[in-house]
């Protein structure tokens, strides 16, 4: 059955890559297997990632995305990734509301997600379902989620390049600093460029850009929001010692009339093209593997406990005790967990 | 063993197909099914069969659910029966068709392969068991 089904995805069937990534989401029994088949078939697929606030344009930069590269004959595939409610479960999943550009063209392989409130599971789910786009053969896979809270972030963090939509007059520069979110683009786009405000966010963008890396805007005035010529900045025109550095260029488009889409496949395809040289590639691919293995680790550890737990007749004992103020919530967390550590010392002997 | 917990949730996409353009019943039933725990996909408006079809087969939903308002149901319904069957989606999808449906074609619709026609003053909760009750078993 597995077998069959690898085989299907690998052949190329949608249905089978959709079955695929539904046995990932629900965690049936089996799953693992089949990650794990799939594991060697990965590798080729170059992985994106674009997150941004709720309206910035996010869906509807990926679907003239996906528009483009299909154009270049590149297969594309997208998982979008929307909350879901942590009361119900339930989810509205609208993302795919905005894929008009891609109709009826099966080798654009939209899934919708959900955040199904599981506290890491998403990423996992998220990693695994990458590796299956992968395995089927994607070129381009791109990951699109609002970027609010860790959880969404060490999602996009599975990506090699990181886009981060702003859209115009988001606030002050305050904003923009406290903003952890932006501290782990590769590249910002700043979407509906033709609205009010834009040229204003892009030069805080580029001061907040010059800040980072420790020096002091040069070229800004003293009220900021002179107007720039727009369009695409070189990101590695300054040269010199720092030319190793990848300092993130601004792109600004219109989405909905695909403008400036180009100038983001040209900034993806140079920041891919950084990652290469400087070998950054290799050292994210072993960073990403690491931390895969240790969510993977601590997902595993937290069953066995949970299991453990219920064995041992669920924790009221424990929790009547620590009210009683008998003992403590530490001392419960080391009591629970001391066979394990005897375990362990006994082994490394 | 380890990450081994199931965690099946019911996924539904709500399709509105063709030219028609009421889609109070369609977002009222979207929010319905996701108070009830389910994730709903929800197409947008003037969708075509095939694009129903490409988003059912791609989502892996469970149900799908098509609004139609228009009268165009004996045209588009057996378009979109045609698409899942050629991707092999057919056999565990369960079909809805909700709206203004005729007696003579409700009969047509079920001979079709959809499992319930909802029509006017269909409740939700009855939706809601029918979808329960009637979900496919996956393998």
């Amino acid at each position: 059955m597995t077998a069959d089904l690898i085989a299907d995805l690998l052949d190329g069937q949608h249905r089978a890559l959709a079955r695929v990534i539904t046995k990932i989401e629900n965690r049936e029994p089996g799953y693992r297997d089949l990650v794990s088949q799939l594991h060697e078939h990965t590798g080729e697929a170059d992985v994106i990632g674009i997150t941004g606030s709720p309206g910035a344009g996010k869906s509807t930069l990926v679907d003239k995305m996906a528009a483009t590269y299909r154009d270049q004959g590149l297969t594309v595939g997208v998982i979008a990734i929307d909350p879901s409610s942590p009361f119900t479960g339930g989810a509205v999943l609208g993302d795919r509301i905005r894929m008009a550009s891609n109709v009826g063209d099966m080798d654009v392989f939209f899934r919708s997600m959900s955040a199904r409130g599981s506290l890491g599971g998403l990423s996992t789910a998220t990693t695994d379902a990458v590796k299956a786009l992968d395995a089927f053969g994607k070129d381009k896979v791109i990951i699109e989620t609002v970027g609010a809270g860790q959880n969404e972030i060490d999602i996009v963090k599975m990506a090699d390049t990181v886009a981060v939509l702003v859209p115009p007059g988001s606030g002050d520069d305050v904003q923009m600093l406290k903003a952890g979110i932006l501290e782990i683009a590769d590249l910002f786009v700043v979407n509906k460029a033709d609205l009010e405000g834009a040229d204003r966010t892009v030069q805080e963008l580029k001061e907040m850009i010059e800040y980072r890396d420790g020096g002091v805007p040069g070229r800004v005035g003293h009220h900021g929001a002179s107007a720039s010529g727009g369009g695409f900045e070189r990101a590695d025109a300054d040269g010199g010692e720092e030319s190793e550095q990848w300092i993130p260029p601004i792109v600004e488009t219109v989405a909905k009339d695909t403008e400036g889409i180009d100038d983001v496949l040209d900034a993806l395809a140079d920041h891919r093209e950084h990652l290469v040289e400087s070998g950054e590639l290799d050292s994210k691919e072993q960073m990403r593997y690491a931390e895969e293995i240790r969510t993977l680790l601590r997902e595993d550890m937290s069953v066995l406990l949970e299991r453990e737990i219920d064995r041992m007749g669920g924790l009221d004992e424990y929790v009547e005790r620590v009210r009683e103020r008998e003992t403590d919530p530490y001392s419960v967390s080391d009591e629970i967990l001391e066979p394990l550590v005897d375990c362990l010392e006994r082994a490394d002997e | 063993m380890g990450v081994d917990q199931e965690q099946r949730t019911i996924r539904c996409l709500v399709a509105k197909v063709g030219l028609d353009g009421h889609d109070r019943g369609a977002h009222v039933i979207s929010r319905a099914f996701r108070d009830a725990g389910f994730e709903v996909i929800y197409s947008g408006l003037h969708k075509s069969p095939e694009e129903i079809v490409q988003a059912a087969v791609q989502e892996d939903v469970d149900v799908l659910g098509i609004s139609i308002l228009s009268g165009a149901h004996d045209t588009l319904v057996p378009k979109i029966v045609d698409g899942l069957e050629e991707y092999g989606a057919f056999e565990d999808t369960l079909l809805l068709v909700g709206g203004i449906i005729p007696d003579d074609d409700e009969a047509e619709l079920k001979e079709l392969g959809v499992a319930e026609v909802f029509g006017p003053g269909a409740s939700m909760d009855e939706m809601i068991a029918f979808v329960r009750e009637n979900v496919p078993e996956r393998r």
